[in-house]
């Protein structure tokens, strides 16, 4: 079979990207080394945040907001998203006072989706939280969506493009060939001239046979959910002083992150929840909403993503190899970019350069230290 | 409790009881943790409480787990009862809950004795109220003296199902029909294979002779049934079933099902251990070794959790485990040990004799395990038919986990106990792959009931 295009990886940014080339008329194969979503585009927390991020990142999660807003013109399925917005609440003065900073800082670059309410708005949009918070930041348009739903949406209908894909298929070593890439898996031999990483936490192996190695570090983030309770908060709730993200799912459970990290063997890809992270994740839910005392956990898992020492993907034309292309190392933020990721991917393939400033993003930043 | 212990001993039932007593008498530091109130695990349920003459009526095998937890109540065990285990590492660290107060402990060495639970085999209906596991009838029976009301029917397949219908009858309740999946065919081409000796004393044969005291009594006896369906609006109204190549249908407002055990692996899967699928039984097993040594050091699982043996192996497996437990913690040379279990060994050989004869009688039919009928529910917590799980296989989620993200078909807090097996021949069976070959549902703990406050109160010293 031939491909214009092999993508590495069939988490949401290999497949995001294999839908944007299809799209503008390429044919692509995913070689996954085990099934779609597997890793951490199957079993994220699904957070559609705007809120808080790294100020390079602005562009991008804004125009990918955009796109989640209208998904189902993208995928033909809505991949149940909901917008009820996100919080980011003070609990005291210096809470308060990063927060207003923040804002500023956000309005002075010229964007407006995040921006502070006071006590009486807070408790208006979450009656449900305990008394003592002051205020909060806001991201109106904030949301989420079924991360396996979104993932499986994005494959069909790359699929229904001609996209195709190998499910159980570990791409061992690649070698550029006479203008072509010869990609050696242990389910056999597949070539193309362009090749993309979206690798996710392996990334870091593909990108160090290009020879450009990258400080990559995986890491196992922990997700608790409860049973379900009858609906009683709609947006999501974080806090200024504490690494919690809390929200009540569709079906009225409540899904719990906040960024801790389970104990993870990357070789044997096995990780082992962290109780002891886990009881602080609960004690700050109880702080916030303390009526939750008695509420049944039913679930906690751990996936592995790709962390970066700053904290910012890599997305970008290979510095070392033609025609190879990167996008990985997320760092448990990459849900929410992910629709944009593929058309990011497709510009530089198809275009040369892409429209967003992702400068900030190339593989090179990393040689220096 | 403790925050560390020697020896900890999850399940107190005849492999637990038997492991602690032993390890006990050898000075080892033992806490025996069960989520019953009381000592005796499923088969010896209550057996402290149980008047005499109910225990009269379960029967002569009964009484010998009185002799059991006798030696256990003798012994220096550290006994925690109303204590449930929701969480073990490869690093034996156990997640406790007693007495609404969760706690981490850690063990040098763990044995898992949790016991077997009812295969669970979704068919039309299963779900309706009135449907009831046999071995909850069971519980009730032993636990409470409680038994049905007149004109239940017992439906599927394993020793335990004649059994209770004897001990339904010897109470005095109306047993209306036991309607057995096994063809006739297997009992006549099984029995003369069997040592006559063997079916004559073991209990468990003597369920077959069960089926002639129960005809004498009026009670309805089918074999080779096909096709089990429970109807009803609200809740069970009637049965049907295929007989003989035609339909029949019988109105009951009680229907107890059972189609044998399988081994509880969620522990031993939740620490990490190797499984494998054992044909004849029909089920996953933890790989051992002949102590009963998992794949991680310092974890063994002795009784029905470990393999389905029957509560006489499960003891004798629980002193073996032990023996080598004491080599293990440095108290016996390997010599001893050996020597030591040797009589455990030689009892415990000769009373798996029958286990092949009863797996081959008592095997499910493959077509039900199947799940045939796309209106069955499969995943009770998150009611997922068979139907929809088929369809998610069609869609390319070609395997179990796929199956449970896209449909989240064992999401609910059962931990996907109750479906796993099922989800496992469905995809098996769809995608056209050996079962041995299936991935099965990843474990995601607490294992058991956990509250955000429970989970709150441990590890205080821990910040952010
Ligand atoms: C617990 C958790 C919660 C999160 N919550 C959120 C959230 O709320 N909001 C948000 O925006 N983001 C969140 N994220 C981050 C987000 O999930 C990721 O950034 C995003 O899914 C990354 O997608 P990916 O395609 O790069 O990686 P992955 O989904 O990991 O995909 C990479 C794929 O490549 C495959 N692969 C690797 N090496 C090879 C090889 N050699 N050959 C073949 N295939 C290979 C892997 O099997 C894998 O399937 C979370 C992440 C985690 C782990
Ligand atoms: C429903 C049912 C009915 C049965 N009826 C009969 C019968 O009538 N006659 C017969 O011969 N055999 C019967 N058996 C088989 C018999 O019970 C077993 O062969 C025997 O009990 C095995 O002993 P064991 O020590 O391995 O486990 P069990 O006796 O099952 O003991 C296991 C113990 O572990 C505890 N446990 C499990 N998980 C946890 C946890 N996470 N935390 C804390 N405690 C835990 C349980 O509460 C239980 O007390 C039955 C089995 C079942 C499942």
């Amino acid at each position: 079979m031939k491909s214009d295009v092999i993508i590495i990886g069939g988490g949401l940014m290999g497949f995001s990207t294999a839908l944007q080339l299809a799209m503008r008329g390429l044919r692509c194969t995913v070689l996954e080394k085990e099934s779609p979503g597997r890793h951490a585009s199957g079993i994220n927390a699904g957070g559609l945040r705007q809120l808080n991020r790294n100020p390079a990142e602005i562009p991008l999660t804004v125009e990918a907001a955009k796109m989640w807003r209208s998904i189902e013109a993208l995928v033909d399925s809505d991949c149940d998203v909901r917008f009820p917005g996100q919080l980011r609440v003070a609990e005291s003065a210096d809470d308060l006072d990063l927060l207003e900073q923040r804002a500023a800082m956000v309005r002075s670059l010229g964007y407006e989706h995040e921006e502070m309410i006071g006590r009486e708005e807070l408790y208006q949009l979450a009656p449900a939280l305990a008394p003592h918070c002051l205020g909060a930041l806001i991201c109106r348009e904030d949301g989420y969506a079924r991360p396996f739903h979104a993932l499986t949406a994005f494959r069909h209908k790359a699929c229904s493009l001609g996209v195709e894909y190998r499910v159980n298929t570990v791409v061992d070593a690649v070698e550029r060939e006479r203008g072509m890439w010869r990609i050696t898996t242990r389910k056999g031999e597949f070539q193309a001239p362009v090749l993309v990483n979206c690798a996710g936490a392996w990334a870091g192996h593909i990108a160090a046979s290009l020879g450009e190695p990258v400080p990559l570090k995986p890491g196992a983030p922990m997700i608790m959910v409860t049973e379900r309770l009858p609906h009683f908060v709609d947006p999501v709730i974080g806090a200024a002083g504490r690494k919690l993200s809390f929200k009540q799912m569709q079906n009225g459970t409540l899904l719990i992150g906040g960024a801790h990290m389970a104990s993870l063997d990357f070789h044997k890809e096995q990780s082992e929840i962290k109780w002891p992270k886990l009881a602080v994740s609960a004690r700050s839910v109880m702080a916030l909403f303390p009526q939750l005392k008695d509420v049944r956990i039913v679930r906690t898992w751990a996936g592995i993503e790709a962390f970066t020492p700053d904290n910012l993907p890599v997305i970008c034309k290979s510095s070392t190899a033609e025609d190879a292309y990167h996008a990985f190392g997320f760092s448990a933020h990459g849900f929410q970019l992910s629709p944009l990721i593929g058309r990011i991917v497709a510009e530089l393939i198809v275009d040369g350069i892409s429209s967003f400033p992702i400068e900030p993003f190339d593989i090179t930043r990393f040689k220096s230290s | 409790m403790k925050d560390h212990y020697q020896l900890v001993i999850i399940g107190a039932g005849p492999a637990g009881l038997a492991a602690a007593t032993v390890a006990a008498d050898h000075g080892v530091e033992v806490a025996l943790l069960d989520e019953q109130p009381a000592p005796g695990g499923q088969i010896f349920r209550a057996i402290e409480a149980a008047p005499v003459e109910r225990a009269e009526k379960l029967g002569p095998e009964y009484r010998r787990g009185e002799k059991l937890v006798s030696a256990f109540r003798n012994s220096s065990v550290g006994y925690f009862p109303d204590t449930r285990v929701w969480s073990l590492s490869a690093r034996r660290e156990i997640g406790v809950i007693n007495q609404q107060q969760a706690r981490m402990i850690t063990a040098d060495q763990v044995l898992i004795a949790n016991g077997a639970f009812e295969r669970p085999v979704p068919f039309p209906g299963w779900t309706l109220p009135g449907v009831m596991n046999a071995g909850a009838g069971q519980i009730l029976f032993k636990g409470s003296g409680i038994v049905p009301s007149d004109g239940i029917v017992l439906a599927g397949s394993g020793p335990l199902l004649l059994l209770l219908a004897w001990q339904y009858l010897r109470a005095g309740v109306k047993v209306k029909a036991v309607l057995d999946t096994i063809s006739r065919v297997n009992y006549i081409k099984a029995l003369p294979k069997l040592p006559s000796a063997l079916l004559v004393h073991h209990h468990i044969t003597q369920g077959l002779r069960y089926q002639q005291t129960l005809k004498l009594a009026g009670v309805e006896l089918h074999n080779g049934i096909r096709d089990l369906q429970a109807h009803g609006n609200e809740s069970l109204e009637s049965i049907s079933y295929r007989h003989k190549g035609s339909k029949q249908t019988l109105k009951t407002d009680s229907l107890m099902i059972h189609f044998g055990v399988i081994p509880n692996i969620h522990l031993s899967q939740a620490a990490g251990c190797d499984h494998f699928w054992h044909k004849r039984q029909q089920c996953w097993r933890p790989e051992l070794d002949k102590w009963g040594g998992s794949s991680i050091d310092g974890i063994l699982i002795a009784g029905d959790g470990g393999g389905i043996g029957g509560a006489r192996t499960a003891e004798h497996a629980g002193r073996i485990a032990a023996f080598r437990i004491l080599h293990n913690l440095g108290i016996l040379n390997q010599r001893e040990s050996k020597i030591e279990a040797a009589q455990d060994r030689k009892w415990m050989k000769a009373d798996l004799r029958i286990r092949p004869f009863l797996e081959k009688l008592f095997r499910i039919p493959d077509s039900m395990l199947r799940v045939p009928h796309d209106n069955a529910i499969v995943c009770r917590c998150e009611e997922v038919t068979a139907g929809k799980i088929r369809s998610a296989i069609a869609a390319g989620h070609s395997d179990s986990n796929q199956v449970k993200f896209f449909t989240r078909c064992g999401m609910g807090p059962c931990q996907g106990q109750q479906c796993s097996q099922a989800v496992a021949h469905i995809v098996a069976d769809k995608t056209n792959t050996p079962l041995q070959q299936s991935a099965q549902f990843r474990i995601r703990p607490p294992l058991k009931p956990l509250t955000l406050g429970e989970l709150a109160s441990i590890y205080p010293e821990e910040r952010e």
